[in-house]
């Protein structure tokens, strides 16, 4: 396809309009205490944690995604776009809506929380709420990936592998399962980017603790109340992470979109 | 060429439009007024504006709250604002530097241990606090109402160790509210805007006082200047200390 010339200025409008801001704050960085500010304590446990629930989380998305993913595109009783919709709201929840959510789904007066406590599980104010708040978010991201990868085949292997004689786990292990790989791939990328960014539900669910709960974001939004260079650099940071990231999948995605 | 000319027709529209919004009403008779205040003074402050309003009636007084750190950025990075009113004098003193302005304390208040509703965990003091069965919220210390906590604890002699140290008062409020957390620490006058929470006096209160400055923005305009001015006066009349003593502020 040739881009028709008048799409351009538009396009040029819309680059910008993302470009300029992301400029403007890598402008107001004070390079020369940039890395002490990204590597005090405080910035640096705010980092790991992140880290580290981000990669729980994605981990999560894999194992509940994939399956989630499969079912919705095989899902052809009634009500299932119902289904596919709820799955996908928190896409475009307020992510303090999520937190709510996630409050009165798991909290100590939740719908889940009673028979949590009785257990003796307590999840508000825990690390574990962080990764629920970041699974919630991110795993729309993995439901989609899967699901449109799966759209996109025709099925014609799957059946000449039943009329083989696989059973269907059998047949989603060794023929759909490989061939998804690369939707995976950037299924759990997105969706590691997306808990990496996660703001609104954790601050909602999960509260803000150092080293406990308080996330990148977290501490980029409590720094800026006094401390607004430390914010900026921890937010430039996190912009480098998150474009890195999406510029790693994008490759990915390339040759199996074309 | 197409292309050329929807581009500047795109443009131009969009700098029309940016201008329209940023234009300040220039008509005498129907003057806006921008008021920048921390989000504590939300309910107060709207009743002393609408007062204001009957008063003036060709001022339409515009409220924003935000936290005060936020308020004070947004004055320094230029927003089109008139009066700016913190919820911490630390915070104010950082735009009267910078601007050369003359802030004014209006208002106090104190902090508060609040409980859930029938008070599940049986808080009665500041030291039932450190239990550590109690799941106890605060703000963190680099906010107002944290460093006002920090320093009753101090005053206390006690060590706080919270399960969550948050940015602003009322996701405080919420955690409590909500029945998460078993205490917390908030403003007196926050009391009043939850639903489900109880106060717990705190003793030691009158260590973490906090002083609430306003002040009257360098504004464009002489007449400008002069209706700041004029709010900045009404907020400290008389009629308007009783209105934030109602809602439980501190007069100093």
């Amino acid at each position: 396809m040739t881009l028709p010339r008048r799409l351009l200025p538009l396009a040029a409008l819309g680059a910008l309009l993302v470009a300029v801001p992301l400029l403007a704050l890598a402008s107001r960085v004070e390079w020369g205490s940039f890395w002490p500010l990204v590597t005090s304590e405080a910035a640096l446990a705010a980092l790991g944690l992140s880290l580290r629930t981000a990669v729980v989380a994605a981990a999560m998305c894999l194992v509940l995604g994939v399956p989630l993913g499969a079912a919705l595109h095989r899902a052809r009783f009634r009500g299932a776009s119902l289904a596919r919709a709820v799955v996908l709201a928190p896409l475009v929840l307020p992510p303090v809506v999520g937190g709510l959510a996630l409050v009165y789904a798991f909290g100590r007066r939740g719908l889940l929380g009673g028979t949590l406590e009785a257990f003796g599980m307590q999840i508000a104010f825990t690390t574990s709420a962080v990764v629920i708040a970041q699974t919630f978010v991110a795993l729309p991201f993995m439901v989609l990936a899967v699901e449109t990868a799966l759209s996109a085949r025709s099925g014609r292997h799957e059946a000449i592998a039943a009329t083989l004689g696989a059973s269907p786990w059998l047949v989603f292990r060794r023929v759909t399962l490989p061939a998804l790989l690369p939707a995976l791939g950037t299924g759990v990328v997105l969706a590691f980017a997306r808990a990496l960014g996660e703001f609104g539900a954790t601050l909602t669910f999960a509260g803000s603790l150092e080293g406990v709960t308080r996330t990148a974001p977290l501490q980029i939004y409590l720094a800026r109340e006094s401390d607004p260079e430390a914010a900026v650099a921890l937010g430039v940071v996190l912009v480098v992470v998150a474009v890195g990231i999406v510029a790693a999948t994008f490759r990915r995605v390339r040759p199996v979109a074309s | 060429m197409h292309a050329r000319v929807s581009a500047v027709a795109i443009v131009g529209l969009m700098a029309l439009g940016l201008t329209a919004c940023a234009a300040p009403d220039d008509e005498n008779r129907d003057q806006t007024l921008t008021v920048l205040a921390a989000s504590s003074l939300t309910d107060v402050l709207t009743e002393i504006a609408q007062d204001f309003e009957a008063s003036h009636p060709h001022i339409d007084v515009q409220l924003s709250f935000a936290g005060s750190s936020t308020l004070a950025q947004q004055v320094l990075e230029g927003a089109p604002a008139d009066v700016i009113a913190t919820a911490n004098e630390a915070t104010m003193r950082l735009v009267a530097d910078e601007l050369d302005i003359e802030p004014h304390v209006f208002a106090t208040n104190v902090l508060t241990i609040v409980v859930p509703e029938g008070n599940p965990a049986g808080i009665a003091e500041v030291s039932d606090l450190t239990d550590a069965s109690t799941r106890l919220v605060i703000c963190a210390p680099q906010v107002p109402c944290g460093a006002a906590t920090a320093r009753v604890a101090e005053a206390a002699g006690v060590d706080l160790a919270p399960v969550s140290e948050e940015a602003n008062v009322t996701d405080v409020l919420g955690k409590v509210a909500s029945g998460e957390a078993d205490a917390g620490i908030v403003y007196v006058t926050d009391i009043g805007r939850a639903e489900g929470v109880e106060a717990i006096a705190l003793a030691q209160a009158e260590a973490g006082i906090n002083l609430y400055p306003i002040a009257a923005l360098p504004g464009s305009g002489g007449a400008q200047d002069v209706t700041a001015d004029a709010f900045v006066a009404a907020v400290l009349s008389d009629a308007a200390e009783a209105t934030l003593a109602d809602a439980g502020f501190g007069i100093p």
